[in-house]
């Protein structure tokens, strides 16, 4: 083992000292120094098992990963928070999946809709008001083009039938009306949310959308909720590859775009955890490959597009790089203008999904090396991703605490620190130049060629801002 | 050097604007037409006759819920850890909703419940979760309240925390209030309350004693720390001796010293302990601290105000009665702000005057509001309070009846913004007054957006400027003046009436 992992070994030790027996002997397992060739046995965390309570975990739950990042982004069905009035509250419009349309129209992106429950509903169940509640949107609302009701914790603990009401409306309106049992005691975090929302989405939209024609060149790019516009910025890339871009999964997404993803010839997935369950799905039933690709900084962006490229003929590989000549001058130029301002700088990530391996290429095309880097709600599949992405005897961090983050901090003093936003202010305070890594800190796109300057410039202006300076820090 | 465009400007271009046109192929919208005769007809009075009929369904309402209010009240006493039992998103969320106004860290504790706890019940986690956060976070007190899981299943918090003791995995000695805030009940301005009490009570236990000359202040669920700050200066001032129950300036206003503090200040708990004995209480809101007042009146024999100083005869009101209480006079200096805020409203009028107001909001905010508009002979004709009580919608009608400027006035209780926006449609107004989601009625409608009250993501830091006190109303007076004024230019920019004197 090598010093670079022992040193960091001891380090984690000296961390989990804090806590009481129970709870340290479970944490050890999720943290682990980092070992790109897989040959340690110790450097493996062990992921996607449940938060110690207590603990300050940042994770949400399985409504968030249902409502907040699959179904949420859908355009054109009403996304309806089943249940008592918070969740939809806290989770309205605060993940910027932008998307054309008129809202309260044809489209309902921004909006809250609750059934609201009160005592009387926990009591006698909910069954009632939602089918109530389905109408009067099918009134007011009479462009959608279906409902999704996303369960909150009391519908599952009170035993209400929400399929039952959903068959039988659905059968009336004549479009679908999608129960996702997504409460929020389901599962150790979002990921579960993600997964069942996957199997909504087989169960009642996919394969039943129109598509009027058909090219070889067809492909639907998915686990992209174009946050800050990041798949209309990834989107223009395929298609100027030459691509038929027939589907888009879910940001600014029509339902029937995500029904007629069936009828593509590859899909394209982004963010794997969150829509890996859909591609398998697919490659099973219609026999549809898929690969993982990566649209955050120039090296990786290039080597995805020419990996998308050689599942293609000749003609499509050209216009790759044609793509590739066209964007390299004004990405190197980025580089040049922006590595200067940012080399060697050190980046610790803590978010959730792709972003902590996927960012690492853009970070390290700017000269930053990210020295730990973690996930809210990894699996094992992740992580494995992960390891060879990282340096050895950077830290691996699996649903970290409060606790936790702020004790790496101070060891590692990273030169900035990219998590969410219940993180943001505590660094703000530490005088750690921070970016949200979820929301872009209300920036971007930062996907593809047109995101990846609006990364760079914000790294920059994160690192470099001169507000750093202004605070005097006690003796 | 490339010039760079982010989101703001990226899609407006001519590439972004054409791969849009593409995507429809494969989206399937409705035709142009279409939406515009739908979109034409949500502006009637016939789509607003249907959407007030509307019994089961709330679309945009402006309330959180309970354990928000329970969590961010627990907040406000030093060294006090907010723990909430049931499942860990509801945490996550008040946590992101609470940082995302006040731009500030904010630490909460969930015990992080999940399907096992849900058939067994949710002791086991009570009890790791309680050991954990004395461990790692060190608290002084750690406030114990429910999400919507715990209450469904019947978690008895009582029981469960005398277990804690008992099992020793929290000293003997740790205050450990509770209260139970099922989010199905009330919203986020009664988990205030509920915890406020919980608090005070458990705190209070035994300490009755020698009276002090002090005054207790609760502010309510008020996220406006310049209002604390505010209340702060002005009893230095009246030479009033008090305490604020529960105090939050600090937890969501702390000054930048390089450090991160989890527990950066707050109501000491010896004074919280000792508010028994004080002269009075007086609340600053009304429908927030409910139970906590009555319990005040009847447990601790106490004089109880509520008086709600947004305005100028509100505030008159509010010094009248503490002068009472304390039998201090009312200091020159506080007399001549409260003069300088009447120059500034007479000075102003006439670009307030007739102008009609739209209001949303927690119900002791717009009845300060609507007091405040009619003073400056605005008429308030829109009111919606998606939180408001009965008592609420008998208080703001009386209020409005007792001005010829509120006779167009009309409250809707358990109403949200979407019927806002019929209203906006079928009887527009000048003024919207409103939290940051209002501005989908200013995207809908065009009516200009005044920012006040909760939660404020889209704007900075005007929670810290103070809208209670004299001080206070000269801030709203000046907000709404100018925002007219801004409103003027925009609609005459290319006009002679562009004037640059008003």
């Amino acid at each position: 083992m090598s010093t670079a992992i022992k040193d960091t070994q001891k380090m984690i030790e000296e961390v989990l000292d804090a806590y009481p027996e129970k709870s340290k002997k479970e944490r050890a397992k999720h943290l682990a120094a980092n070992d790109p060739s897989g040959q340690c046995s110790t450097c493996q965390v062990k992921s996607n098992v449940k938060s110690r309570p207590g603990v300050m975990t940042v994770r949400g739950c399985a409504y968030a990963g249902a409502k907040g990042v699959v179904w949420g982004p859908v355009k054109d069905q009403i996304t309806v928070s089943h249940g008592p009035i918070g969740c939809g509250q806290y989770s309205w419009w605060s993940r910027r999946n932008y998307y054309n349309g008129q809202t309260g129209i044809d489209t309902f992106g921004t909006m809250h809709i609750t059934t609201d429950f009160q005592e009387k509903n926990i009591v006698y169940g909910g069954d009632k008001g939602l089918d109530g509640a389905l109408h009067e949107l099918k009134e007011l609302f009479p462009l959608a083009k279906g409902i999704g009701i996303l369960s909150e914790c009391p519908v599952g603990l009170i035993g209400d039938d929400i399929e039952a009401v959903s068959k039988r409306v659905a059968k009336e309106f004549n479009y679908p009306i999608v129960p996702v049992r997504c409460e929020g005691f389901r599962g150790v975090s979002q990921s579960l949310g993600h997964h069942i929302a996957n199997d909504t989405i087989k169960d009642y939209v996919l394969g039943k959308g129109t598509l009027d024609t058909s090219t070889p060149y067809d492909v639907a790019l998915i686990g992209d909720y174009n946050i800050g516009g990041d798949a209309w910025a990834s989107r223009k890339i395929l298609e100027e590859m030459g691509l038929r871009v027939i589907s888009q999964y879910t940001g600014d997404a029509t339902i029937n775009e995500i029904a007629i993803a069936t009828k593509a010839k590859l899909n394209l997935i982004h963010c794997y955890r969150s829509m890996n369950y859909i591609c398998r799905h697919m490659e099973e039933e219609y026999g549809i490959p898929w690969m993982e690709f990566n649209f955050f900084g120039p090296t990786k962006t290039y080597d995805s597009i020419r990996k998308i490229a050689a599942k293609f003929d000749e003609k499509i590989q050209e216009k790759a790089e044609t793509v590739i000549a066209k964007y390299k001058p004004v990405m190197d130029e980025i580089i040049g203008q922006f590595r200067p301002k940012l080399e060697g700088k050190k980046v610790m990530l803590y978010v959730g999904g792709l972003r902590p391996r996927h960012t690492i290429g853009a970070y390290e095309d700017l000269g930053m090396e990210v020295v730990a880097s973690g996930y809210e709600f990894g699996h094992n599949d992740d992580y494995k991703r992960t390891y060879p992405e990282m340096k050895e005897g950077a830290v691996i961090m699996d649903d970290a605490t409060l606790y936790e983050l702020e004790e790496f901090t101070r060891r590692l003093k990273p030169d900035m620190v990219g998590s969410g936003i219940k993180e943001k202010y505590s660094y703000h305070k530490l005088g750690v130049p921070f970016r949200q890594m979820h929301s872009w800190d209300y920036s971007g796109p930062y996907h593809g060629f047109d995101g990846f300057p609006v990364f760079a410039r914000d790294m920059d202006m994160t690192v470099n801002s001169p507000t750093w300076d202004l605070i005097r820090r006690k003796k | 050097m490339i010039k760079i465009r982010d989101h703001n400007e990226l899609f407006k271009q001519p590439d972004y604007q054409e791969q849009f046109e593409r995507k429809k192929e494969f989206e399937k919208p409705w035709p142009k037409e279409k939406v515009r005769e739908v979109s034409d007809w949500t502006k009637t009075k016939e789509y607003r006759d249907l959407n007030f009929k509307r019994e089961n369904i709330k679309i945009n309402p402006a309330k959180a819920c309970q354990p928000l209010g329970a969590v961010f009240c627990a907040s406000g006493f030093d060294g006090c850890m907010p723990f909430v039992q049931g499942a860990q998103g509801c945490v996550a969320y008040f946590r992101s909703h609470l940082s995302r106004h006040f731009k500030e860290p904010f630490a909460a504790i969930s015990t992080s419940m999940t399907e096992d706890a849900a058939v067994f019940g949710g002791l086991n986690n009570m009890l790791e979760g309680l050991e954990n956060t004395y461990a790692l976070y060190k608290p002084k007190m750690i406030a114990v309240s429910t999400t919507c899981m715990a209450e469904v299943i019947g978690d008895d918090l009582n029981s469960y925390i005398k277990t804690s003791r008992e099992k020793g995995v929290i000293p003997e000695d740790l205050p450990v209030p509770f209260a139970h805030t099922p989010s199905f009940v009330g919203s986020h301005i009664v988990g205030y309350d509920n915890m406020l009490k919980g608090i005070l009570k458990t705190l209070s236990e035994g300490r009755s004693g020698e009276p002090n000359r002090k005054v207790n202040i609760i502010p309510g669920f008020d996220t406006y720390t310049g209002n604390y700050l505010e209340i702060k200066r002005l009893m230095a001032l009246m030479g009033v001796e008090y305490t604020l129950l529960a105090d939050v300036s600090e937890t969501f206003d702390s000054p930048n010293t390089g450090e991160y503090k989890l527990y950066p200040g707050g109501t000491p708990l010896p004074e919280a302990m000792d508010a028994v004995n004080a002269l009075g209480t007086i609340a600053l809101q009304k429908y927030s601290t409910v139970k906590t007042m009555d319990y005040i009146k009847k447990e601790w024999n106490q004089q109880a105000l509520t008086l709600s100083p947004i305005g100028i005869r509100n505030t008159d009101t509010f010094f009248e009665e503490l002068s009472k209480l304390t039998g201090k006079p009312v200091p020159a200096a506080i007399e001549a702000e409260r003069g300088r805020a009447v120059d500034a409203m007479v000075d102003s009028h006439p670009y307030v005057h007739g102008k009609r107001f739209a209001l949303v909001g927690d119900p002791d905010q717009l009845l300060g509001m609507i007091s405040l508009i009619m003073e400056m002979g605005g008429n308030p004709v829109h009111i919606v309070c998606t939180n408001g009580d009965k008592h609420f919608e008998a208080e703001a009608t009386e209020l409005l009846a007792s001005s010829p400027f509120g006779v167009e006035g009309k409250v809707y209780i358990n109403k949200d913004m979407w019927h806002m926006r019929s209203l906006l449609f079928t009887e527009p107004v000048d003024l919207l007054v409103g939290n940051s989601y209002a501005k989908f009625l200013v995207r809908d409608t065009g009516t200009p957006l005044l920012r006040i009250g909760f939660p404020l993501f889209d704007r900075h830091h005007l929670h810290r400027y103070p809208i209670i006190g004299y001080q206070g109303t000269l801030n709203l007076v000046t907000m709404i003046v100018n925002t007219v004024l801004d409103e003027m230019d925009r609609n005459t920019i290319d006009t002679t009436s562009f004037d640059v004197i008003r």
